[in-house]
């Protein structure tokens, strides 16, 4: 340390983003006469290949020992450039950046001189920080040869079955009875009209056979704590007060069930038993009793029903188990958004007003009704049904929690009811009250031109209000025609809401579990939404499907495989490098006050004694690095590596030189 | 323009939601004053008072600190050890001669870029209303005597 501090500076112009709004030339002259710069310079681009050979060559040339770069985020390019500094030949960690793009020029665009100021200030400061920096070694742990999979929809079994045959153990944890998700719920899938579970329960069947998943329905994450490459994982496996190694399926305890109550499933359109599956195709083919609607009657356990398979215990217990993983993948999809609260439209309010997902189940052969659209009110064939699309998308109204995207499945799907009702009900005419047709998709725009072909009826605008005849039931739709510029009323037999997708609540769950974050609207936050969309900030955590925004299923299955092979990566390789940025104590000046240990959410931080002196420790592999426990010692003893007191301090001074 | 009085604030965001939202304000080009610096911790749990005190001592004109919204701490906890700290530290500032509303603690996650251009020009405002450090005023910033000495 007692080295002469030679620092080079590279102010990046990124193009006119930096250099359109503030003086370069006047930034790196000034930057020259701070102390210890021993070199600086601009260029357009220093993220490029030539901009990195800059920093390469002048480190060898002015025998630089600490490198500052002024351009955009840390968040963004701080890796690029201290691999840049290693190649170098100086230690990574003397490097620093300052934000001179998103925090300055990005938001004061009209301010030249006072963006030009703020450079300046902003490498004065980080000139000071590198100056106090010291060299760290990074830390290589090995990774667990496994992962976790939390979801167990289409995109968790996607990812599940994608690194099971990459050979990588795989605990796949689903909160419902069964595997498959929403997508099970459907009926045909658009624009090919592929039967949905045709499609999905090949591959339901994968999980349960693939020797490399462990699956674990009717469970639920109830914690996680370590980091990339070692997470331990704590799962509670609700009790189904089935044996699910004697039950073979049989259905003869439903059977005899004399509880009768709504079947989730089915959205509560059809009742099912205490003792039920969710859906006929259910993987793992085994029964659960709902203890909530059981009255106990023992009939299941009878001789004509489980009898001697003993599979029925309404004692089983709860099961906690405890996994080692190296890398996780969210995959919690979706909910739909409560369109009752759209008051105007009459869900739940009108027998014949049904939602897009429930008239999924009214159309779908293994539903309520085998296929047979029929309307709630009275069983009989609509002859003409409204679809609202947009049901809670696109849509300002905080006040009902409306969301102001787009749903993106919406509009398809919408277009595939009303090319299965032309198909099922001949005369049958269906309207689709939209605002745009989203059609976007492989053969999507194709397929919208075969619906109009077929005699679905466009008409462009939001509706406004829907009203029932109390005799006939009929529904009287108000919209405005924006096309014709008109009001229009029409009375139909049925209306279809197009709800929006929402994220579901159990994601919340998850999210604070991984310290994850939202994106605005909700939804999962990426690590970049377009560069990075599978990953998070948390490093080894991934997110498949829709928890990360809406997405359709083409979209969700290669989310879902990109996510697979970026947690695949770190196990592969075997070790990941971890930042060398935790707690250190010092001997000498802990007095053992055991003020740190309260400090420390993660046990990191114990007391230990050293010859007869009784002493703070950080376990480093514990420690994450936030510094909690270095700013309330009160003796100055924890020392947090890379953002030091004296680091931070010299900022500080730094900053306050401009007066 | 010249004349008018323009504060020097130092930030410390968190890396993970303020530090990230205020990139955020950046990409969507959100518009703010430039009157704050901004230093980056992993977390405002490493808020240390020192760091308050010093910044004041030297004539800062106010310390704005933001994290996670509580609940959302990348850490689990340290935004609330920090904002129990800057509680005691805003009662500490009266005993120096200091308005406490030259520290403030706000909580900006990473998504809310245009919630920060607002905390920024709300600190702003409120630190303009509170006239320049009066330790400036009285020309013993960052002197000898000052406070600067004890941390």
């Amino acid at each position: 340390m007692d080295q002469e501090k030679r620092i080079g500076v590279f102010v990046c112009h990124c193009g006119t983003n930096i250099a359109g709004v503030v003086n370069i030339p006047e930034i790196v002259e000034y930057t020259k006469t701070l102390p210890n710069v021993a070199f600086a310079d601009a260029y357009t681009y220093v993220c490029s290949t030539p901009g990195q050979e800059m920093i390469i060559n002048a480190i060898k040339e002015q025998n630089l020992n600490g490198v500052v770069v002024a351009a955009c985020s840390p968040r963004l390019h701080e890796p690029t450039f201290r691999r840049a500094t290693e190649r170098g030949g100086v230690n990574q960690f003397l490097f620093s950046m300052a934000n001179i793009r998103e925090q300055n020029t990005w938001v004061h665009m009209e301010m030249p001189e006072e963006a030009t100021r703020k450079a300046k200030d902003l490498i004065r400061m980080e000139v000071a920080r590198a100056s106090k920096l010291e060299p760290l070694e990074a830390k290589v742990v090995p990774v667990e040869k496994a992962a976790l999979v939390i979801g167990a929809g289409i995109a968790g079994i996607q990812a599940s079955l994608d690194l099971a045959a990459s050979g990588i153990k795989t605990y796949l944890v689903e909160k419902e009875p069964s595997i498959g998700g929403n997508m099970s719920r459907l009926d045909k899938t658009f624009p090919t009209l592929d039967c949905s579970q045709c499609i999905l329960t090949p591959k339901m069947v994968d999980v349960e056979r693939s020797e490399n998943i462990e699956l674990m329905t009717y469970s639920e994450v109830e914690d996680v704590s370590g980091y990339i490459g070692n997470f331990d994982v704590t799962i509670r496996q609700k009790s189904r007060y089935v044996y699910e190694d004697k039950c073979n399926g049989c259905g003869k305890c439903q059977e005899v069930c004399p509880v009768s109550r709504p079947n989730e499933f089915d959205l509560g359109l059809q009742p099912r038993k205490a003792a039920y599956v969710p859906f006929p195709q259910a993987v793992p083919l085994k029964f659960t009793i709902d203890m909530d609607s059981c009255i106990k009657c023992d009939l299941c356990k009878a001789d004509d029903a489980c009898g001697e398979l003993e599979a029925i215990d309404f004692d089983k217990p709860d099961e906690i188990v405890n996994v080692k993983v190296g890398t996780i993948i969210v995959a919690t999809g979706f909910d739909m958004y409560d369109v009752e609260r759209k008051e105007e439209w009459g869900y739940k309010v009108y027998d014949n007003v049904v939602t897009g997902l429930e008239f999924e189940r009214l159309i779908g052969a293994s539903g309520p009704t085998g296929g047979k659209v029929i309307r709630p009110s009275d069983g009989k064939q609509p002859k003409s049904v409204g679809f609202v699309l947009c049901a809670g998308s696109r849509d300002q109204d905080e006040e009902d929690g409306a969301k102001p995207y787009c749903s993106r499945v919406c509009c398809m799907y919408s277009l595939k009811h009303a090319h299965q009702l032309i198909e099922k009900i001949p005369g049958c005419v269906p309207y689709l009250f939209y605002m745009d047709i989203r059609s976007f998709g492989k053969a999507y725009e194709e397929f919208y031109y075969r619906i109009q072909d077929e005699g679905g009826k466009f008409i462009r605008g939001r509706v406004a209000k829907i009203t029932e005849d109390p005799i006939t039931k009929n529904l009287i739709v108000t919209a405005e025609d924006t096309l014709l510029g008109e009001i229009m009323e029409m009375e139909m037999d049925m209306v279809v809401l197009a709800s929006a997708v929402v994220p579901t609540e159990s994601t919340q769950k998850i999210k604070k579990l991984l310290t994850l974050s939202n994106s605005p609207d909700g939804w999962l936050l990426e690590a970049h939404p377009k560069l990075n969309p599978m990953s998070t900030t948390t490093d080894g955590v991934f997110l498949a499907g829709m928890c990360q925004g809406p997405r359709d299923i083409p979209d969700v299955v290669a989310h879902a495989g990109a996510a697979a092979a970026a947690a695949s990566i770190p196990i592969h390789r075997g070790s990941v490098t971890l930042e060398p940025i935790y707690a250190i104590v010092d001997e000498e000046r802990c007095g053992g006050c055991a003020t740190c240990i309260g400090m420390c959410p993660y046990g990191a931080t114990e007391l230990t004694h050293v010859d007869s002196k009784l002493i703070a420790h950080v376990n480093e592999a514990k420690c994450k690095g936030c510094g909690t426990c270095g700013s309330a010692c009160p003796s100055g003893a924890i020392k947090m590596q890379h953002f030091t007191n004296e680091q931070i301090m010299s900022e500080i001074e730094a900053f306050a030189q401009v007066w | 323009m010249a004349d008018e009085f323009e504060p020097n604030i130092l930030g410390i965001l968190c890396n993970w939601c303020t530090y990230a939202g205020a990139d955020l304000a950046g990409t969507a080009r959100t518009q703010y004053p430039p009157n704050v610096r901004v230093i980056r911790t992993m977390c405002t749990g490493r808020l240390d008072p020192a760091f308050v005190l010093k910044a004041l001592s030297l004539g800062a004109d106010g310390v704005l600190v933001s994290g996670c919204h509580i609940g959302d701490c990348h850490y689990l906890a340290g935004n609330f050890k920090a904002r129990r700290r800057v509680a005691l530290i805003r009662k500490l500032l009266e005993e120096y001669g200091y308005d406490r509303e030259r520290l403030r603690m706000t909580f900006v996650s990473a998504s809310e870029g245009a919630l920060w251009a607002e905390v920024v020009q709300d600190m702003v405002n409120t630190i303009k209303k509170l006239g320049p450090n009066p330790l400036k005023q009285a020309g013993a910033a960052g002197q000898e005597g000052a406070i600067a000495d004890e941390f």
